[in-house]
């Protein structure tokens, strides 16, 4: 499988990453040189083999639904670009790309 | 040159020869001497070390008796979050972020009474094998300043190396502590995945990453682990079991019967012929103390590599979301929401990150899953078959920890596939989440060091540190030091 310009871009704006012309070429060539590589794996059958999703298998961890209020609100606001009283603020939002 | 082991240092402060202050203080010292020259350090806590060295100080003046940590200078790398002392990840996009709160290993280490001595570099959040991704600043190889510390740990790796902490820590994906340990010629452990909490690392691929520690014995290495091992509430893949103290499989002999298999797909193209001939004397000198020696094949082992850049890059490409210059970072203002977004990823975000994160997008998206992610993940199940097979038969698995010594800066930065070989021996321990060790094993003809690679079933860090520190006791590589 290769990837092209195209994709490239598409893929660019999934991932919300705003790239240069350079950037989407280097990145055609670089991606399918690595996807290149990862064809050795169809050297291996895996038709019934299960996929490892974590290396150590744990089954669900759940644990009781307690609020624990974060001792340092102020010091979680600071760590904003920017807030306003409680909350933290954003550039006005405007839908560019979907619709 | 600073070079004292847990040990000593404990044993001076103890019996009052020196303080904690004074050794804050020639630490402190070294770090502004050789610095300029390394680079290992992001940031460099002096007047908090010299505040928790005081305390130290303070307890023995009292007559109470202290840990066996207390007072022991600790490096740390950038990605575990230090409350109130900036955490960078080596990335732009971090580069004013102040946690709020405290990693659970670095909590577990000041309540030990460790002085932190400083944030430590890597590539850009622990995505390199060099250290050269670094968005501020490129580390040096302690043994020889033009070439790298490798990666990502490789601040870490080299501050121990450059004696400029006694300890630190680093975290391991694909082999960010073992790779740069080898380079460095210190000990790096990577734990068995879940011994150690992550609460607090900033998450690059999430069932892979594992904490552990960088030293320059096996003992220290030991005593580390004691401290930062153990089941988490805030981290639910920290696993449930008992601690053992590590430091009691610390004995100079080697047990009787110790098998120990030679991953046989390690010896062969790709290698360096210094670094394999140094394992191989290296093993041969296993076998003088007893151990029965076996050529071990796994078939898989050479797809771990492609297996590994697949997973680890989609689960970066879901981790690395969160960077929206929402809560926390550096924010590239914009007109609307959507282009903040996009402009503060593309300028806050280095070149590797972003091919990652590329990568695992793609990977992910409709259409591809199965053929990628999928795909991986069932080849990650074939190369944990292999291991599991291995260890039916005997108790450790020796290799090279990396197929060549430190290579120099600048030399692979243009071809990522290059730079993705130096992981190759690393990578397969990490997607079978077992523990690995690299330890000093030789020098090649420069005085590069060559680390040798153990690693042992799933929380079998036991035999490990038998098997290490056995071997180091007979040799006395980890004595050597670099001139810097």
């Amino acid at each position: 499988m290769t990837i092209d310009r195209e994709e490239v871009k598409k893929v660019a704006n999934l991932a919300r990453l705003n790239i240069t012309e350079a950037e989407e070429e280097a990145f055609t060539t670089q991606l399918n040189s690595i996807l290149g590589y990862f064809d050795q794996l169809s050297e291996l059958d895996t038709t019934d083999v299960q996929p490892t999703t974590r290396a150590i298998e744990t089954s669900n961890i759940t644990r009781a639904d307690e609020l624990t209020p974060f001792p340092d609100k102020e010091e979680l606001l600071k760590a904003a670009p920017e807030q306003q009283g409680e909350f933290f603020r954003v550039p006005k939002i405007i839908s560019s790309d979907e619709g | 040159m600073y070079q004292g082991s847990i040990k000593e240092l404990h044993q001076q402060l103890i019996n009052k020869e020196r303080s904690a202050v004074e050794i804050a203080e020639e630490v402190l010292k070294h770090i502004e001497t050789v610095e300029p020259k390394v680079k290992a350090f992001l940031s460099v806590t002096a007047e908090s070390a010299l505040n928790t060295a005081k305390q130290v100080d303070t307890k023995i003046a009292s007559g109470e008796s202290i840990g066996i940590l207390e007072g022991i200078p600790l490096g740390v790398k950038d990605n575990m979050c230090t409350k109130g002392i900036k955490t960078t990840c080596a990335s732009q996009i971090l580069a004013n972020f102040v946690p709020p709160y405290e990693s659970t290993v670095t909590q577990k280490l000041k309540d030990a009474g460790v002085v932190l001595v400083g944030k430590t570099n890597l590539d850009e959040f622990a995505m390199g094998s060099s250290t050269e991704n670094s968005g501020f600043q490129v580390t040096a190889n302690p043994w020889d300043l033009a070439r790298v510390p490798g990666g990502s740990s490789g601040g870490s790796a080299a501050a121990v190396a450059a004696g400029e902490c006694v300890v630190a820590l680093g975290s391991d994906t694909g082999g960010s502590i073992r790779q740069p340990a080898s380079f460095c010629g210190v000990v790096g452990l990577k734990p068995t995945y879940g011994l150690v909490s992550r609460y607090g690392l900033v998450a690059y691929a999430s069932s892979l990453d594992q904490i552990g520690p960088f030293s320059r014995t096996v003992e220290d290495s030991a005593i580390l682990l004691n401290a930062i091992a153990g089941y988490d509430n805030y981290d639910s893949t920290s696993l449930k079991v008992d601690i053992p103290d590590y430091t009691q499989y610390l004995q100079p002999e080697l047990k009787k019967g110790l098998k120990v298999g030679i991953i046989t797909e390690t010896f062969g193209e790709g290698l360096d012929s210094v670094v394999a001939e140094t394992v191989q004397k290296a093993i041969a000198l296993l076998e003088s103390m007893g151990a029965e020696v076996k050529e071990i094949s796994c078939p898989r082992f050479r797809y771990g590599l492609p297996v590994y850049y697949m997973i680890a890059s989609s689960e970066a490409s879901a981790n690395l979301a969160r960077y929206d210059a929402v809560k926390y970072g550096v924010r590239e203002e914009s007109e609307d929401l959507l282009n903040m977004y996009t402009n503060t990823r593309a300028s806050g975000f280095g070149a590797e990150v972003k091919r990652r994160i590329m990568l695992g997008t793609y990977a992910l998206s409709a259409g591809y899953y199965d053929a990628y992610y999928l795909k991986a993940q069932k080849v990650r199940t074939l190369i944990k078959q292999d291991f599991d097979n291995a260890f039916a038969d005997v108790d450790v698995l020796v290799c090279p920890t990396a197929p060549s010594t430190a290579f120099k800066a600048g030399e692979k930065t243009d071809d990522p596939l290059s730079m993705y070989l130096s992981d190759l021996m690393t990578i397969p321990v990490n997607l079978a989440g077992l523990p690995g060790i690299s330890i000093p094993c030789g020098f090649d003809s420069q005085g590069l060091p060559i680390g040798l690679q153990l690693i042992s079933n799933v929380l079998r860090e036991d035999v490990l540190f038998h098997v290490a520190h056995a071997y180091e006791q007979a040799t006395q590589w980890h004595k050597k030091q670099p001139t810097i």
